[in-house]
């Protein structure tokens, strides 16, 4: 069974980190999995640089951007991984923007993926439609998750298609904004997850956007499965290098 | 076959809307709407009544008779350059103010390069009285100041886009970031045929006053609505766009497409998409564009800074692919001379993008009797600095 899947099966909060591949150095992508596995983390995400992502706010896409500077290609990644199933079993997701995979080629990155034991993926621009009529199959012949996000504007007709779309969780992107933008929760907030709680959806929920610390991380869980940190864990990058992984993380929970 | 989007906003294999979720409904708001809006006989009457009084259409035909001769045939020029604000970017910024109108918005923003659609829009803004922020590279701010100024006496906020190579695509970036954090009383005015599903289609639609106005002025002066050939520069595309519009269909009319080589093709400091470009995804759209065997997007180079786009828009993409244009790319140095060359024979001083197309006439031969429509996107005003470095006036 596909690891993701069966790490949502597990009676408890789901913590995801995310973390830009090539940040704060080349070659500390293997050192910072290992580390966030063994801090507890549930979920990594993994990202892939990219020099336009649009999506991003200003810490992911100065990570990013330094990230592409220290060297850091799709083919380097996937030779910092490829051993990285002999020490870790933590599900695996890659993140990152449609047009490198799409140059690396969609059927050779995710028969990579699959080599390797990545678990799923999350291309923010790759639209539901296009996946569905022209990568799905690759996806799940490679056994890959793909990852839909929602937002607080997203209508609940297309809720729906996305759920009937996925098969893992649905990324629920707690507010309309870029990552690491707004700090925190407000009532907009606590009105989206009570709607998207009342749908009954058939994938659990993983909230992303927001979320820094103890307090943030309850309320996003509070109705949802889990929680995503990114940018947050980036500025810990930023100040810490890869010292004291376990230290962030247990201050989460 | 047709070579205008279909319905979801693909040419051939390029275009649609490659957008993270956070940019769907703000995308789907206007693609559900803009061509019923653009069909509305009080959109017509209000938008062709500004660019008859405000933007000054139809701008001339001009048979450019020394030009003409130089070149051994029949060269028109379709006079943008006259246009209010100094090029064509207008016609769009007009269209898409009165859209924003109707869809509701309060707030404008945009992007720009070298600041000539920065500046039509803060001139739209400004005319409706709507609030409006222009996201610009923080190296093309140092570098046209005049623009700055003129987009902050029009009322603008110009923002700096500090982010990865501080130019266009940056500036770009800027905006659509904007945009999704403000998705519910903002509208974006893309400036040129790219990005996401609906803008390039509206966009041309916008533009393709241009090719209307050929129609009927030819129609006046040579007895026929159809030139031999249309020639138009491209950086993103949206004059060339609103210069072929009425033609696409229309085998008989030659199309083609001038787009900047910089210092050559192959010197690495080029913007010819066309030739250097891979498909790929820039800014929500699938295009050619210019990129790193990894996918990332790089930096392209002109001397005219509104073809610096590492991208063209899908439309173009599509006609470059299929064979329906000719693609002819012209160095900074070629263009500069048929620059000065317009000058010298026909009193005009034109735009650096305009004097791309231009340049074609000295290796592209044609036959005495054709009649070559060549769209004069703008005037040269804007580029008297670099005109001077570089003939050293």
């Amino acid at each position: 069974m596909n690891r993701i899947k069966q790490k949502l099966q597990e009676d408890k909060k789901i913590l995801s980190i995310y973390f830009t591949a090539g940040y704060p150095s080349l070659n500390d992508t293997v050192k910072i999995i290992q580390d966030l596995e063994k801090s507890g983390v549930d979920l990594i995400e993994i990202g892939l640089p990219f020099s336009d992502p649009l999506a991003d706010g200003p810490t992911i896409q100065a990570s990013s951007t330094a990230a592409l500077k220290n060297g850091m290609t799709t083919s380097l990644l996937f030779e910092q991984l490829k051993n990285i199933r002999k020490t870790v079993s933590i599900p695996l997701i890659l993140m990152g923007y449609f047009n490198p995979v799409l140059q690396y080629g969609v059927e050779a990155f995710c028969q990579k993926c699959e080599e390797i034991g990545i678990d799923g993926l999350i291309l923010p621009d790759l639209p539901l439609d296009v996946y569905q009529e022209e990568y799905e199959p690759i996806f799940k012949k490679h056994g890959l998750i793909n990852v839909f996000l929602i937002t607080p504007q997203t209508s609940d007709t297309r809720i729906k298609a996305i759920d009937d779309a996925s098969e893992g969780f649905i990324y629920m992107v707690s507010s309309a904004s870029t990552t690491g933008t707004k700090e925190g929760f407000g009532p907009e907030q606590a009105a989206y997850f009570e709607r998207i709680a009342a749908m009954n959806l058939k994938n659990p929920q993983i909230v992303g956007f927001g979320i820094s610390n103890t307090q943030t991380f309850q309320q996003a869980t509070a109705q949802t499965k889990g929680a995503i940190i990114g940018s947050a864990f980036i500025k810990h990058l930023t100040q810490n290098g890869v010292d004291g992984i376990s230290g962030f993380v247990g201050q989460i929970r | 076959m047709s070579y205008h989007a279909d319905e979801r906003g693909y040419y051939g294999e390029f275009g649609g809307a490659f957008i993270p979720e956070m940019l769907y409904p703000n995308c789907e708001e206007l693609r559900q709407n803009y061509l019923q809006i653009m069909a509305e006989p009080s959109f017509q009457e209000e938008f062709h009544q500004l660019l008859k009084d405000y933007v000054g259409r139809p701008t001339p035909l001009y048979y450019a008779e020394r030009l003409s001769k130089k070149y051994n045939t029949k060269i028109y020029l379709k006079r943008e350059d006259l246009c209010h604000t100094g090029a064509h970017k207008v016609n769009n910024t007009i269209g898409q103010i009165l859209m924003a109108k109707r869809l509701g918005k309060h707030r404008i923003i945009a992007e720009t390069g070298a600041g000539q659609h920065g500046v039509a829009t803060a001139t739209v803004c400004a005319l409706m009285g709507i609030e409006c922020v222009v996201y610009m590279g923080e190296i093309d701010i140092a570098r046209q100041a005049p623009n700055v100024a003129r987009m902050k006496m029009l009322g603008a906020e110009v923002r700096p886009a500090t982010s990865g190579s501080k130019t266009l695509k940056d500036a770009t970036n800027e905006a659509i970031r904007d945009w999704i954090n403000n998705p519910v009383d903002t509208h974006y005015i893309i400036g040129s045929v790219v990005g996401p599903h609906p803008y390039p289609d509206m966009v041309a639609r916008f533009q393709s006053v241009i090719s209307e106005e050929i129609k009927s002025q030819l129609f006046e002066k040579e007895g026929r609505e159809n030139p031999d050939f249309v020639v138009a520069c491209v950086g993103g595309g949206s004059n060339a766009a609103g210069a072929f519009y009425h033609f696409l269909d229309t085998p008989e009319v030659g199309i083609i497409a001038v787009e900047a080589a910089g210092k050559g093709i192959h010197s690495g400091e080029s913007a010819a998409t066309s030739a250097l470009g891979k498909v790929g995804i820039i800014h929500g759209s699938k295009t050619l564009l210019m990129q790193t065997p990894d996918g990332q997007i790089t930096e392209p180079y002109s001397i005219s800074a509104g073809l610096d786009y590492p991208g063209v828009g899908p439309l173009h993409a599509h006609l470059y692919t299929s064979g329906r244009g000719e693609f002819i790319s012209i160095t900074d140095d070629e263009a500069m001379k048929a620059g000065l060359d317009l000058c010298k024979l026909e009193g005009i001083i034109p735009a650096i993008e305009s004097s791309h197309a231009l340049a074609i006439f000295k290796d592209r031969k044609f036959n005495e009797d054709d009649v070559v429509v060549v769209n004069l996107s703008g005037r040269g005003d804007k580029d008297l600095q670099n005109y001077i470095d570089y003939f050293k006036l």
